[in-house]
């Protein structure tokens, strides 16, 4: 395979740009659901990160790490959507900042 | 400058790099438009677009297993997931940005340019170059008309998807049973976080009539037979929007 491939690094910016629109995204919004969605963003451009090493070194074991990832992804928007329903019935909002106190 | 540019004449002539560029553009137009817009529904759109985006560059990475169990894990099930809870609780249109703090959105947006400057300076810069496509020492990758890319063209020999599964089940053997029991921990701390108190409304700080959608189904049956037992209000009310079309 003699292709003439794109460099590393352009993966690794657009992974970066991905992460930091994500982390903006967080830090921006106030709706729990939308901030859950950034980070989801974030998770997803670090699995491109290694994706992108694991072509670089020629092993599979990026991939690998990145399927754990994603494991780990779909089990923590389980049990945050459950959590975020849970607050919602209790505070009737799905806004970050009403969310103040820890006494229900 | 120069050899960026002389880099994308060099990888101009590949297919992967209009790959990359047409959709680099659209994955980050869609992330852009996800954090941007108001409606949840729309985020969650675009979420989809950008994790369709993501699948593709994992195909051109020669990662095919990846691009098909991101579709189907995060495009399938995760979004999916964050629609139903947005429609359950109806949450969907026009959603704040704003922020406690004063000037949060330009503070927040400064840190994300920092940061990306730092990742680009660290991260990123030392990888640019036609000769950091892939970790193959200079001498085995001149060849006739440029750089050689074996990438992962040995260790998928004989398959991606069966690469991957060789290594789950040998090296990674440990961590994919801690998955597992992951999984399970997580699917039991939703349904026990999911089942319903005994009576939500002692629990809400807000006022019983502004959650009804929330209350037990006592108190809804309560109400219904409230309502069907003065049927002479609603009866008019039926009257009075008959009386509005007309």
């Amino acid at each position: 395979m003699t292709a003439m491939a794109v460099p590393l690094g352009w993966y690794l910016g657009l992974a970066a740009a991905l992460f930091v629109i994500g982390l903006v995204g967080v830090l921006v919004r106030r709706s729990l659901i939308v901030m859950f969605m950034s980070i989801e963003l974030m998770l997803n451009s670090v699995n491109l990160t290694f994706v992108a090493f694991s072509r670089f070194h020629g092993t599979l074991d990026g991939q690998v790490i990145a399927f754990f990832v994603m494991v780990v992804a779909a089990a923590e928007v389980t049990v945050g959507l459950a959590i975020i329903v849970n607050l919602f019935r209790l505070k009737a909002s799905s806004d970050a900042d009403d969310v103040d106190v820890l006494k229900a | 400058m120069t050899p960026l540019l002389a880099q994308t004449e060099a990888a101009s002539g590949s297919a992967e790099f209009w790959v990359f560029i047409v959709i680099g553009a659209v994955a980050l137009g869609s992330a852009l438009s996800m954090v941007l817009l108001r409606n949840a529904v729309h985020a969650a759109l675009m979420l989809v677009v950008n994790f369709f985006a993501i699948a593709v560059l994992y195909a051109t990475l020669d990662a095919q297993f990846l691009a098909v169990a991101q579709i189907i894990v995060y495009a399938g099930a995760i979004v999916v997931l964050f629609l139903f809870v947005l429609m359950l609780l109806g949450v969907a249109g026009d959603q704040a940005f704003t922020g406690r703090i004063p000037g949060q959105k330009t503070t927040a947006v400064l840190l994300g340019l920092a940061l990306f400057g730092v990742l680009a300076a660290g991260v990123v810069a030392p990888f640019l170059g036609e000769a950091t496509a892939c970790n193959i020492p200079m001498e085995q990758r001149v060849e006739a008309e440029g750089p050689v890319c074996e990438g992962l063209a040995v260790a998928n020999a004989e398959g991606n998807v069966r690469g991957v599964g060789f290594l789950i089940f040998t090296d990674y053997v440990w961590a994919f049973e801690v998955t597992s029991v992951l999984l399970v921990i997580a699917a039991i701390g939703a349904i026990v976080l999911g089942k319903r108190r005994e009576d939500p409304a002692e629990l809400t700080d807000a006022p019983a009539s502004a959650v009804p959608a929330l209350r037990d189904d006592d108190a809804a049956s309560e109400e219904d037979a409230a309502d069907t037992a003065e049927p002479a209000p609603t009866g008019s009310g039926a009257e009075d929007d008959e009386e509005g079309t007309r």
